[in-house]
């Protein structure tokens, strides 16, 4: 897996690459963690390279949407979920927890 | 009945980076099986949340045993079956996924399984003395 962090103004964009499963899902963990406990909870997620995710690796994601959004702090945003992955999520009822966006200038003007 | 064109079996350790190797075997068996990328992925996704409760659940941690994966390419579609030497558990008992709870209070129990039975046409588990527990996921050809 590979994660490109860009800092911006208004919010952090994470471009991540590759498959999140049980094997990768603690390394965007780790990264959301140093992110969040530098005290950014804007967050922008492409997923445009993500090929795979399993229910693991939902739960990085909605876990970090958890603590984002605790005091209404922030929020994280996807970008370019694969259809595959989008139905997949849209079946556990986790997909009311993130809002998803077509493109990346969209959802980072969002903030 | 359905007529077996092709069958396959490896043996991988139980561990998350045995995952993508896993992953790739089921891709390549449900190509033969004629899957579309939909299907293909479902099947993968199944597969992969299976055998994470098998090193999770059964087994209770990483390199404690083996998962066995058998892939049968059929006419209807196709069929894998696992199998481990772990603990057994029954599917009845787990709680389904909290779907619809405020972000704050959902928690990921019963996910994986959820998943799996709706990722798949059918899905039988049962754990027989000397050989294991198996799970057969078959998902019908669309």
């Amino acid at each position: 897996m590979e994660i490109k962090h860009s800092q911006f103004k208004r919010c952090d964009l994470l471009r991540v690459r590759g498959r999140l499963d049980s094997a990768t899902a603690p390394i965007l963990e780790e990264k959301l963690e140093e992110i969040t406990e530098a005290g950014r909870f804007r967050l922008v997620l492409d997923l445009n390279e993500v090929d795979f995710i399993s229910s693991k690796g939902w739960w990085v994601l909605i876990n970090t949407q958890k603590k984002c959004k605790r005091f209404n702090r922030g929020e994280v945003l996807l970008v370019n979920v694969q259809p595959q992955i989008r139905d997949s999520l849209e079946l556990v009822g986790m997909g009311k927890y993130f809002k998803i966006y077509d493109d990346v200038a969209s959802a980072v003007g969002s903030f | 009945m359905a007529k077996v064109f092709k069958t396959a079996r490896r043996v991988f350790a139980g561990r998350y980076e045995s995952l993508n190797e896993i992953r790739e075997f089921i891709a390549e068996a449900a190509q033969e099986a004629q899957f579309d990328s939909q299907s293909i992925y479902a099947m993968q996704l199944a597969v992969d949340e299976a055998c994470c409760n098998i090193i999770d659940h059964a087994y209770g941690g990483e390199d404690r045993g083996w998962i066995d994966c058998q892939v049968d390419v059929r006419s209807d579609g196709l069929l894998v079956t696992l199998i481990d030497q772990g603990k057994s558990f029954d599917p009845e008992q787990v709680p389904p996924p909290q779907i619809g709870k405020p972000l704050k209070e959902v928690k990921p129990r019963g996910v994986g399984l959820y998943l799996i039975k709706k990722m798949v046409d059918k899905m039988e588990y049962h754990s027989v003395a000397g050989q294991g527990n198996v799970m057969r996921l078959f998902k019908r050809k669309r």
